[in-house]
């Protein structure tokens, strides 16, 4: 935890702390995209259940447990690298999360890969690039 | 197979939806401190987590109809609105390099959209 006086002065931010907060979410982007691997699988147990059934499963279905304990994990890190980052840079950077399910979805689950779906990872990834590099740079020292 | 209109409306709120969450996220994050009161009684980041959770079970229920090709690109407009969002309330600028990386997003969901088909 930062201290408490970055809350009245939330439009300053140190540089190091903005490339620390990027890097955090582009850390939690893999962790959703395990909770998700987690979640599909933990799913195939419910494809009948009801709301209630859904809603016991998700403490009782050990893959589903994790997959969402996960989520929470993502959500813990993703307020804590808001606190010292730019929301417009940060929201976008989950997008990296598409490139981890596809990738996830092609391993795992053997879909198949194709020339649109590589060309989409790696304009995603550099998109992602660009706001992780030049979205940091853009604003540095201005308050 | 075609795409309904149910289906695009469910995955464009949930995405609108995703976006207002995280202004709230964000103001709720900088409301904390070392206090346990600051995350205890936080409603913003309440409002903010729960905006989430809606918006993940519209995007559930939107994408299991219709083709990731139109579907896929409606979860970006949330990234757009999101820098709209920033500039009003939390006075961050809107850059070149931001809308380029944005922009790349985009173009890269709609590859991976029209992919998936």
């Amino acid at each position: 935890m930062s201290p408490a006086t970055s809350s009245s002065e939330p439009h300053v931010i140190d540089p190091a702390k903005r490339r620390q907060s990027i890097l955090i979410v582009i850390c939690c982007t893999l962790l959703v995209a395990i909770g998700q691997y987690l979640i599909k699988l933990g799913a195939n147990h419910l494809s009948h259940a009801g709301l209630l059934a859904t809603m016991i499963g998700i403490f009782t279905i050990p893959p589903l447990f994790a997959g969402y304990c996960l989520y929470g994990v993502f959500t813990v890190l993703f307020v804590y690298a808001l606190r010292n980052g730019e929301l417009s840079i940060l929201y976008p950077l989950i997008a990296l999360g598409y490139v981890w399910v596809t990738i996830t979805a092609v391993v795992a689950f053997h879909e198949s890969m194709n020339p649109l779906k590589v060309t989409g990872l790696v304009v995603i990834v550099a998109g992602v690039a660009v706001l992780g590099w030049g979205g940091g740079k853009a604003t540095e020292g201005k308050p | 197979m075609t795409t309904p209109v149910s289906s695009m409306v469910l995955v464009l709120v949930g995405s609108l939806i995703g976006s207002v969450g995280s202004i709230f996220l964000k103001s709720g994050a900088h409301a904390l401190n070392r206090h346990w009161t600051s995350f205890a009684f936080n409603w913003r980041l309440a409002v903010g987590i729960g905006t989430y959770l809606v918006s993940s079970v519209l995007f559930v229920k939107g994408m299991s109809n219709g083709e990731l090709s139109v579907l896929f690109p409606l979860v970006s407009v949330g990234y757009v609105c999101t820098l709209v969002w920033s500039r009003l309330f939390f006075n961050e600028t809107i850059t070149k390099v931001k809308l380029a990386g944005v922009g790349l997003i985009l173009i890269g969901i709609t590859f991976l959209g029209l992919g998936g088909r």
